[in-house]
């Protein structure tokens, strides 16, 4: 499987609000360990190596 | 010095080499008799070769080092004859819990298979190890020197030359191969000014050994963030004489001497095992490790085997386990090429198979430590949201690293193997140690790794083929049925051993080839591959 960066959230505003909700009222310390848990969950759900590594790849290049 | 063992006493005996003011010739030293020097010794002399061991010490292992062997290393021990006291002795356990904060977010079970000689681990000091080696080395004639410190290495000429300090003076001595077992810090590595390559872990880390009458389980528990010992993690494992291992991790900054003091122990280990618990405190050390290996373990005669050569954790148990497979590696190529029956060459394969193995347990190791001991602020918060998740997620679990246990290493890229024409099940493809399994021989009871010879065997499904030499190689033939009952028929089951399957089999009880039908001309030839004989036709 190739990594999928082509729209895939039907309603991404939606999305994008819940994400910022999910770490409102945390400290910087828990928002990153909620990241940290929201990235394992996402990536085991993923399963597919070849994906992790490309969406990792990516990630990186941005910086 | 401890309560529970008296430390034997070795004497000095200046040998007759020593004494002839002469520099002697032999065939084989090995240098440093901890259980990698000492297990290449046995080997070498059950093969027939007269064999000198060198060890600066008057003792075995002091203190507290290894304590899980792994079944592959017990089964190279039965194979030299010295397994079963270590095994009586010994503390089998099976389960391992860890443990965050105070509850158990975790369990495994090392699930054991039945139908195995050996078990899957076994916990026992090291001292009590070494004791039952040195005991077999001298059984089989082994000629130890005790207190006989090398201190440097000559490798001009076709030998290695060796000098040598005594109590009772200096000399040398020459031999044609020189095994170098002295140890992490060893003194041949640097007298040849060859680089450990690796990384060293700043984490300190406190061992207790505490006798204890406590009625704790013989289990493996393993705690991050434990309330008695807050943000640090600690290991809890059983030994003989209800010795109980306790590893706390320190952190970086400890002080040694300070952390040692009973007056610093014994308070954090009340806390650990509760007021009530009595125990008595038997050893205290702080160590801390390194992760490192040799980039080759052969140079030229002298050959690199344990600790000298690679060093990991002692998370996942990897250190001895994966010396004393250097010396199973080592030793019957050692011998063909004494014999004339390979070339030298067979001795760089030791180099391709070893350094494989130890780059696994390196990798394993450093992969543990990373997760004990995480260096930045992102893997702590990693190894935490992994630990966050363990205890309702059950994926989590698979990511919780407090020591990927010694396995058993795959020789699976060999230059010696043949590879696989026929279709088989199963886990034994050439390079696999071979798996035991429940046999009778005459009527009684055994065990099939017990059958394999010190040579090459083949094992054989079905039809016996004729007894065969390749060249001066004799090729022991075991025929189930024939030569062993397969009374739980396991042997097949493993082997996936249809009638007609022919399994050659290295002197180290690793799969060289596999086939689904005899055929004279293959064996041959993957007895020459196995031997690294090129080109050899017969
Ligand atoms: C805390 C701790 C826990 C561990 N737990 C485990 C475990 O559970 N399982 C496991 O498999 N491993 C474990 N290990 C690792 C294990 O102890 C080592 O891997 C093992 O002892 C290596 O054996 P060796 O024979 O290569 O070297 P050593 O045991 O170090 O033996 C080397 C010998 O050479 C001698 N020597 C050194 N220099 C000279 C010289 N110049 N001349 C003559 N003789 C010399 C020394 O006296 C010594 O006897 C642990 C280690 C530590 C520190």
């Amino acid at each position: 499987m190739k990594l999928n960066t082509e729209p895939n959230i039907a309603q991404p505003d939606d999305f994008y609000q819940e994400l910022i909700d999910l770490h409102r009222d945390l400290s910087e310390e828990q928002s990153r360990q909620v990241n940290a848990r929201l990235i394992l969950l996402l990536a085991n759900h993923i399963g597919d190596m070849e994906v992790l590594r490309a969406a990792m790849q990516a990630a990186a290049e941005e910086s | 010095m401890l309560k529970t063992f008296d430390y034997p006493k070795f004497d000095h005996r200046p040998s007759a080499d020593q004494q002839s003011g002469e520099v002697r010739r032999h065939p084989v030293i090995v240098v440093g008799a901890g259980p990698v020097g000492l297990t290449a010794a046995i080997d070498l002399a059950i093969k027939g070769v007269a064999v000198v061991l060198l060890d600066d010490d008057k003792t075995v292992s002091v203190g507290s080092r290894a304590v899980c062997y792994a079944k592959r290393a017990l089964e190279i021990w039965d194979r030299l004859g010295c397994a079963t006291p270590m095994v009586d002795k010994g503390v089998i356990w099976k389960t391992g819990k860890v443990f965050r904060g105070d509850r158990e977010i975790y369990r495994f079970d090392l699930l054991p298979e039945d139908g195995h000689k050996m078990p899957a681990f076994v916990n026992l000091q090291q001292y009590y190890l070494e004791e039952y080696l040195v005991r077999r080395a001298e059984e089989v004639g082994v000629e130890i020197r005790w207190r006989e410190k090398v201190t440097g290495v000559d490798t001009a000429g076709n030998h290695v030359r060796l000098p040598i300090e005594t109590p009772t003076g200096v000399y040398a001595l020459e031999a044609d191969w020189l095994i170098a077992a002295d140890g992490a810090r060893s003194c041949i590595r640097r007298a040849l000014g060859l680089d450990f390559m690796g990384q060293a872990f700043n984490d300190r880390f406190l061992i207790a050994d505490v006798v204890m009458r406590a009625d704790f389980p013989p289990e493996r528990w393993f705690w991050f963030d434990p309330p008695f010992h807050r943000r640090q993690s600690t290991l809890l494992h059983m030994q003989a004489d209800n010795v109980w291992r306790i590893d706390f991790q320190l952190g970086p900054d400890a002080d040694p001497d300070e952390e040692k003091r009973p007056e610093r122990v014994i308070p954090r280990l009340k806390a650990m095992l509760g007021a009530d618990t009595e125990f008595e405190l038997e050893w205290v050390s702080v160590y801390t490790f390194q992760c490192r290996r040799l980039e080759k373990f052969r140079h030229g005669r002298v050959l690199f085997a344990g600790d000298a050569a690679h060093q990991v954790s002692p998370f996942g148990a990897r250190g001895a386990n994966s010396g004393v497979q250097d010396a199973d590696n080592l030793v019957w190529k050692l011998k063909a090429v004494l014999d004339g029956t390979a070339p030298e060459a067979l001795l760089d394969s030791y180099d391709a198979e070893r350094v494989q193995a130890a780059r696994e347990n390196l990798l394993n190791s450093t992969r543990s430590t990373d997760f004990i001991t995480p260096k930045s602020a992102v893997s702590q918060a990693f190894r935490d949201a992994v630990l966050d998740l363990a205890e309702n997620h059950p994926f989590a679990r698979r990511l919780v690293n407090s020591g990927r246990l010694s396995v058993p290493a795959v020789y699976a890229d060999s230059p010696l193997n043949t590879k696989d024409e026929d279709d088989f099940a199963g886990t034994m493809p050439p390079g696999s140690p071979c798996a035991d399994a429940p046999i009778a021989r005459n009527g009684r009871p055994g065990w099939l790794l017990s059958l394999l010879g010190s040579g090459f065997t083949l094992l054989c499904f079905g039809d016996a083929p004729e007894p065969l030499k390749v060249g001066a190689v004799a090729v022991d033939l075991l025929t189930a049925g024939r030569d062993f009952e397969d009374v739980e028929g396991l042997v097949a089951q493993r082997y996936d051993g249809r009638p007609g399957t022919v399994y050659l089999v290295r002197p180290d009880q690793h799969v060289a080839a596999r086939w689904r039908a005899f055929d004279e001309a293959k064996v041959r030839a993957a007895v020459n591959r196995a031997l690294a004989r090129r080109g050899r036709r017969r």
